[in-house]
């Protein structure tokens, strides 16, 4: 398959400019006339089925939430960037795409960045006109703070709760489209398929959480703003109900899947403390602003951290990095911490953890100071974990947050399915082989609000729309092929429960397939995940039915999507025989344990597609030319 | 540790429901409440029997799908968190811990311990916003914001919509819901032009769903994991006024 990615011709700063006049409109009196159905109700999906909605369009939005806030955009803490320069140190639109591109390791579309650094002014202001409640200055300006791999300060904040403001935003504002009649919304309603018809996207097969019913929506677009496929790995920073199986479903139904291996580890997560547990909590990124990274010169120091001298800590990220020290890229802080729990040097009584000690910064400038910025994250750690990080310092370590890689979209946001678009983290995006902090909501955002209404109007004015319904055959045959999945999972009646399953995916999935990868072991990995699939068919234990609510149920459909998904990732990691970003393969890397990568083989996005059961996936090329930022080993010295 | 629970379980939203008693053995004290009802779940599915359905998602306090009346204080004995925050070293080896769902006629229970919250969304979708098309914002600082206000309007912004305010108010009353948005937006300037019409569209669909009045007993205060104060309802009340009279 060749794939066109559509960027525009022409001088970076002009393309979407240029762009944007070329896009074909909807007569203003037509776009009632055309149905959208936008699946999930995070940043993406919110923001876009209001802006569509403001157009003029009809919508329809479902969630599996029983309310579009519930979605995990609302747990994102530190912050969203805009390179409005409001702190004078020098930022610009141009360098927020440098920093974007050389962050995300030289694996993300330029034309794709510079856009995204164009429009993530006019999400603020968008954001601050719907009552958002940014911090301020006494001044009564917006405040700025710096984030990791950044040397300017760009990152807009609510306290530690920015991700919820940001969504309850974009969620009134969706909340004001219900009100007006422009979007129906259904709560409660899970995608299990996508439907295509006559080589369009045109419509859904969701389940209704509460009755169980399999229900068909029709239209003339698909929008999925599903979020990313992180609970593969079982643990991870992810919601429990996050899940891969509309991004899944579609790509099984022609979408192709690029980089499924770029998947971000972030540094400051709350460790693991037992085999009960069910989720890692993150510490916001921004605590690296003022909390330093140290773990004990000896190995197996047993003293309290409290105890342990100055002189006697290794401020590891501060030695290595003398630049950017404790702000280096999540992918580089993530390693590192690895590999000093690794050699020996980890804390706590996992000794999987490292320090991150606000003592300095509290000797400075006063708790309370410590407590107006961080106040909320400093209490949940306290809840979790019964220790006080104003006296103690705080024990992280690497957890699985972010997943750069999704369905492949072209430069309009639609993917290799006519009619289906992909926003947010659903998508393989702009963040290459590694996501900087406080770039994901910049990122939702900017598709909803700004990108996504554009570029759907063009496909909209240009294509034929055959009529369908629900009772059509490419509806009914779905159906029943979603409606036989669930009854088979119910039928099987065997012996181990969705949880185990999971959990045992998850542990092959982090072993193998986690924050060191090499060939040997992913290809064990590929073996032990088809071993467990094919096991999970014949020995999983459902109980309920599907006529009404069953959580269990539920899991399980999802569960069986993510048996497959965890293969295509491991495969995906294999095939990329270099390191960079998110991706690390031991196998490759610097004298100094850098990522080393490899742009003559593979300055490419993968693109995956599916060829049918049982047959292995087919590996499509989309190359990358950097023309403005030229690669160059990533230094964060 | 170890624990017995009573809890509360109903097939659907017709069905009449009851207590059953299920035991909790060998949890860690460290396991979140919901872990607690993983493993005891984990035991019914491998006993053929159906888990206790209960809603949660993002297990850290924000997204505020979970909401459990346990031991009848709403999210559990501890202030200040939500009930996936609620860790199992809050209680002592050996407790019997009552569990039931939310119980308010606004809020009715679909399964188990899952209720129907969707009126606070009507509430929302009545005025619950500002009424700004994307693409028409002015530029962020054009308008400066005193940090007070801004402050202010993030401690009621805070709301998750978990409905704990109305599950303990015995008039089951959802003002410090809607005070908490109402404050909000009044504090900001951009939200002024819509100030009158947002406050009383918003409390005609509160009593529409069936939320009851405020009679100042401040459970809701009390009880709201995000410590939500009730000195938004007395703004709601003087934002209430201005609209009538003012």
């Amino acid at each position: 398959m060749t794939l066109d990615a559509k960027i525009p011709s022409g001088p970076i700063e002009k393309k979407w400019d240029a762009h944007r006049f070329n896009l074909k409109l909807v007569n203003a009196a037509n776009k009632r006339k055309y149905r959208i159905i936008v699946v999930g109700t995070g940043l993406a999906g919110a923001s876009a089925a209001a802006s569509l909605a403001e157009l003029g369009f009809e919508v329809t939005s479902l969630c599996y939430h029983e309310s579009p806030r519930r979605a995990h955009s609302i747990a994102a803490q530190g912050g969203i960037n805009a390179p409005k320069n409001y702190t004078n140190d020098g930022d610009s639109i141009y360098r927020l795409f440098y920093d974007t591109v050389k962050g995300g390791d030289y694996r993300a579309r330029e034309a794709n960045v510079y856009r995204l650094a164009q429009v993530s002014g006019n999400i603020i202001d968008q954001c601050v006109a719907q009552g958002v409640p940014f911090a301020r200055e006494y001044g009564g300006m917006l405040d700025n703070r710096s984030f990791g791999g950044a040397q300017v300060s760009r990152t807009f904040y609510a306290r530690g709760q920015t991700g919820q403001q940001l969504l309850l935003g974009a969620y009134q504002a969706l909340c004001r489209q219900i009100g007006t009649g422009k979007i129906t919304f259904y709560p409660r309603r899970e995608m299990l398929d996508l439907v295509v018809a006559d080589g369009q996207a045109r419509g859904i097969i969701a389940r209704n959480m509460v009755t169980g019913e399999l229900e068909s929506y029709a239209g003339n677009a698909v929008v999925l703003a599903t979020g990313g496929y992180g609970n593969t790995f079982y643990l991870s920073t992810m919601a429990k109900a996050s899940n891969a199986t509309a991004i899944w479903r579609a790509h099984k139904r022609g979408a192709l899947f690029a980089n499924p291996c770029f998947t971000q580890i972030h540094p400051t997560c709350i460790p693991q403390s037992g085999a009960y547990q069910s989720k890692l909590t993150l510490m916001s990124e921004s605590l690296r602003n003022d909390g330093r990274i140290w773990v004990p010169k000896k190995k197996g120091d047993d003293r309290r951290p409290e105890e342990i001298p100055d002189t006697e800590r290794d401020y590891y990220l501060e030695r290595m990095y003398p630049s950017f020290g404790n702000l280096v890229p999540r992918d580089v802080a993530s390693r590192r911490a690895k590999e000093m729990c690794d050699k020996g040097f980890g804390v706590g009584p996992t000794k999987q953890a490292v320090y991150l000690d606000f003592g300095d910064a509290i000797n400075r400038n006063g708790k309370a100071w410590i407590e107006e910025k961080y106040g909320n994250l400093f209490d949940m750690y306290h809840e979790i974990t019964a220790e006080d990080p104003y006296r103690t310092p705080m024990r992280i370590y690497p957890a699985v947050h972010y997943t750069m890689g999704g369905l492949w979209v072209d430069y309009n946001l639609m993917s290799t399915i006519p009619g289906l678009y992909v926003i947010g983290e659903a998508n393989f995006s702009d963040h290459g082989a590694n996501r900087l902090g406080a770039s994901a909501l910049m990122q939702g955002l900017a598709d909803g609000y700004f990108i996504l209404p554009y570029t759907i109007g063009d496909y909209l004015a240009s294509a034929k729309f055959p009529a369908v319904s629900p009772s059509d055959p490419s509806f009914t045959q779905v159906k029943s092929d979603a409606e036989q999945r669930l009854k088979t999972l119910l039928s099987i009646r065997g012996k181990r429960t969705v949880d185990d399953f999971h959990k045992q995916l998850g542990k092959i999935m982090w072993d193998y397939v986690g924050m060191g990868r090499n060939a040997e072991g992913l290809n064990r990995a590929v073996g032990m995940i088809r071993a467990l699939r094919e096991e999970y068919w014949k020995d999983v234990k459902v109980v309920g039915s599907d006529a009404s609510v069953n959580n269990d149920l539920e899991r399980a459909a999802r569960v069986a999507d993510y048996m497959e998904l965890g293969e295509l990732l491991a495969r995906d990691a294999l095939h990329r025989e270099e390191s960079c970003g998110g991706h690390f393969r031991e196998e490759y890397q610097t004298e100094e344990g850098e990522a080393r990568r490899d742009d003559e083989r593979f300055a490419y996005v993968a693109a995956w597609q599916h060829a049918g059961e049982g047959k292995d996936p087919i590996l499509n090329k989309e190359p990358l030319a950097f023309e403005y930022v030229k690669p160059s080993q990533r230094s964060y010295k | 540790m170890n624990f017995t629970l009573k809890v509360w379980r109903q097939k659907s939203r017709d069905d009449r429901g009851g207590f059953k008693t299920y035991p909790a053995a060998e949890i860690p004290p460290d396991a979140s409440f919901l872990e607690m009802l993983d493993v005891v779940n984990e035991q019914l599915i491998k006993s053929g029997e159906e888990p206790i359905a209960f809603d949660h998602d993002c297990r850290e306090g924000i997204c505020g799908s979970c909401g459990l009346m346990i031991n009848g204080r709403a999210h559990g004995p501890q202030r200040g968190i939500a009930t996936c925050e609620l860790r199992m070293r809050s209680f002592t080896d050996g407790d019997s811990i009552v569990v039931e769902p939310w119980r308010a006629r606004p809020f009715p229970i679909i399964k188990d311990l899952i209720v129907d919250r969707t009126a606070l969304d009507r509430i929302m979708a009545a005025g619950g916003f500002i009424s700004v098309r994307t693409g028409c914002a002015p530029e962020a600082n054009a308008v400066p914001v005193p940090k007070n206000n801004a402050e202010e309007a993030m401690d009621a912004a805070a709301c998750i919509g978990c409905g704990a305010c109305v599950a303990v108010c015995k008039n089951s009353s959802a003002m410090l819901f809607v005070s908490a948005k109402v404050s909000q937006l009044a504090l900001l300037p951009q939200g002024e032009p819509e100030r009158k019409s947002r406050v009383d569209a918003m409390l005609a669909q509160m009593d529409a769903e069936g939320f009851g009045a405020c009679s100042n007993t401040y459970a809701c205060e009390a009880e709201c994991p995000k410590r939500i104060s009730v000195l938004h309802i007395a703004r709601l009340n003087r934002e209430y006024i201005r609209a009538k009279v003012g």
